[in-house]
């Protein structure tokens, strides 16, 4: 049944769309791994594709393909971008690595750009966003507003993004409230609205008055606002479903990365590289701080602001889980070590899934 | 504890159960519809669309199995009239729904939806415990309830049943005995549509009032393995569906308080190891299974001229 369902899937994903601007300098091609509807993860990189298309217009061409699932079926799709003539190909999620990898090897013409991964090549640059520092913001907002000195996170699979998320958003809990307690739930999947919302509503049952996620939809937050508790969006401004329980959302801006590389393929400048940037460069942008007392909103910019003066949430002191010491007094974790975090800081109430 | 845990596996069991039923009485009548998923999201897209600009929810809900209904006269006549294979064409069904419920939704992304309000069954809903989990729900859950309830009395003790029934064991008999093979699939296309647009509107408008491309995310599918778990018995339904739920909701329970040191990737199997259980110990009683498989299931019908 499952294959079946993955064929299916796969079928849908295979709906193409794009402006069909034939004299086009570059294509540019892009691989979702949820619906550009999510509102959430996929529908943000899709924003980006449009600024793209409206910044160059004429210029370039793009091309996307949505609900790719990670694994075999996402190489497929990747090399049959390569094949359509794309000069350019963003693969927006940590499980095309491999597969990206794999095509470009194939195709070394043709320039790959993989988000959240860590292997690169010549023909495969890697781009992420510092989302980890608007963690560190909310989980501060969160201990200083929980009542029950509680929080749920509902996480999706154990990779490094993920955990540096929680990790960070626990030290930010923490420089308020040392005692905080975060409950982790892994609901393994991106985007299943009916079950995010599940894992929200057992969350609460268990204590949590803040729920945060690291999931792409909706849901989670409409709960917060039903059940009276609060929350943050998610890669997208959710305050429409959450006009009560929304804080603040932390915001993926991809447009000005794709506006940037782009650029770069028309002038015949681009490059293989590591781009990783955060609230400083606007690729991570904290939505509207509301439904907060003045104070937490002072103490939220001024974070904000701090970070943006190149503070490092990931500085030291920091424990690991296991009693072991991760940095030293104001000794910051090179970017390696958070891009690779493999370990839960001290307070998470959760075992890491291996 | 107990209550919330259970309020949860009732919202979850509820849109499968209703797919579920619906499926059930497509296959007795010897039809094998996959289109269920492309049905149900359809119900979803329709239902909110129509919540959202009427502000209605009961006009919604009454939308979406239009929707519903409206995608399985298609099937229905794809695969009764034009005879073409069941298989394929349910497929197609969901790939079609699940594109074009995302072309009609576009619009309502990031629109807060509306939900259902729930309905207090005076006296009942004030028992103690079991008020409040059965009888303080939506209207959708008590219909799914009064679905199941009818559809288990309807087959098994009226002759519309044992028509039906007929139907699906042989169709060249029932068809020889006068009854019409063609309209009474039809009808139970139709009525499938139905179940499944209602289960729709549930996700869209009860169990998460918003709009996403792909909300169902996969749930048509398990109604259909629910309907195989049953061996098409209308009751066995109800408890597969809430087996399901409850391994499901547990999963995430156990993980909020940590109660159990398993790998949540194991647990999140669990839903589909335990159907996998159960269908075995169901299929080793050999006889049963024989008795409640429609003869004619998926096998094309085409009458005389």
């Amino acid at each position: 049944m499952k294959s079946i369902l993955k064929a299916t899937v796969a079928a849908a994903a295979m709906v193409v769309a794009g402006s069909a601007a034939n004299a086009a300098d570059v294509k540019a091609c892009f691989v979702y791994v949820g619906p550009v509807g999510d509102f959430g993860w996929t529908y943000q990189h899709d924003q980006g594709r449009l600024a793209v298309e409206e910044k160059f217009g004429d210029k370039v061409e793009t091309a996307y393909l949505e609900s790719v699932p990670e694994g075999p079926d996402a190489e497929r799709a990747i090399e049959r971008f390569a094949r359509e003539g794309c000069n350019i190909i963003f693969t927006t999620s940590f499980g095309y690595m491999n597969p990206t990898i794999k095509v470009a090897k194939k195709f070394p013409d043709v320039k790959f750009e993989h988000a959240t991964g860590y292997k690169s090549a010549d023909n495969v640059a890697t781009y992420n966003s510092k989302f980890h520092e608007g963690r560190y913001i909310i989980g501060q907002i969160a201990a200083k507003q929980s009542k029950s000195g509680v929080a749920g996170y509902i996480a999706s699979f154990p990779i490094p993004e993920v955990i540096a998320g929680i990790n960070a958003f626990l030290l930010g809990a923490q420089s308020v409230n040392p005692d905080f307690k975060l409950k982790v739930v892994w609901v393994n999947t991106w985007f299943d609205p009916g079950k995010e919302a599940d894992a929200a509503k057992a969350l609460i049952d268990q204590g949590a008055d803040i729920i945060t996620q690291h999931t792409d939809s909706t849901a989670p937050l409409q709960v917060a606002q039903e059940r009276g508790v609060h929350g943050f969006g998610q890669a997208s401004d959710m305050i429409n479903f959450a006009k009560d329980a929304q804080y603040t959302a932390i915001i993926d801006d991809w447009a000005p990365y794709y506006i940037h590389r782009v650029q770069d393929m028309l002038d015949g400048k681009w490059e293989t590289g590591s781009s990783w940037d955060g609230l400083a460069e606007g690729h991570v942008v904290m939505a509207p701080y509301t439904n907060l007392p003045d104070d937490v909103v002072k103490m939220a910019q001024e974070t904000e602001a701090k970070i943006k003066g190149g503070w490092e949430p990931f500085t030291g002191p920091i424990t690991k889980q296991d009693g072991s010491v991760a940095a030293e007094d104001g000794v910051r974790l090179d970017d390696g070590a958070i891009l690779g975090m493999n370990w839960y800081v001290q307070g998470v109430d959760d075992k890491l899934p291996q | 504890m107990f209550e919330a845990v259970l309020l949860t596996v009732i919202t979850a069991a509820t849109p499968i159960m209703i797919a579920a039923i619906g499926e059930l009485v497509v296959e007795r009548s010897g039809v094998l519809n996959l289109g269920v998923e492309g049905m149900m999201i359809m119900g979803a897209v329709i239902g909110f669309a129509v919540a959202n600009q009427t502000g209605s929810g009961s006009l919604g809900v009454v939308a979406a199995i239009l929707a519903g209904m409206g995608m399985s006269a298609l099937f229905g006549f794809l695969v009764l009239i034009l005879v073409t294979n069941q298989v394929a064409t349910g497929l197609a069904l969901t790939i079609l729904g699940i594109g074009f419920s995302g072309l009609i939704g576009e619009a309502f992304i990031g629109v807060p939806g509306l939900k259902l309000p729930e309905l207090f069954i005076p006296g009942l809903s004030e028992i103690p415990f079991i008020g409040p989990v059965f009888f303080q729900q939506d209207a959708i859950v008590y219909l799914g309830f009064a679905l199941v309830a009818a559809v288990a009395y309807v087959l098994f003790r009226t002759r519309l049943g044992l028509v039906l029934r007929a139907v699906g064991d042989n169709h060249g008999s029932a068809h020889a005995l006068g009854y019409s093979v063609i309209r009474v699939r039809f009808a139970a296309i139709l009525f499938g549509g139905a179940c499944a647009g209602l289960a729709g509107a549930y996700m869209s408008l009860a169990y998460t009032p918003q709009w996403v491309e792909n909300m169902t995310a996969g749930r048509g599918w398990i109604a259909l393995a629910l309907v195989v778990f049953s061996s098409w018995l209308p009751l066995r339904v109800v408890v597969g569906a809430y087996l399901f739920g409850a391994v499901s909701v547990l999963n995430l329970h156990a993980q909020a308080v940590e109660i159990l040191d398993i790998p949540s990737q194991f647990l999140s199997s669990l839903p589909y190891l335990a159907t996998i259980v159960v269908l075995v110990l169901i299929s080793a009683n050999r006889r049963l299974t024989l008795v409640n498989t429609p003869a004619c299931l998926g096998k094309p019908f085409v009458p005389d001229r």
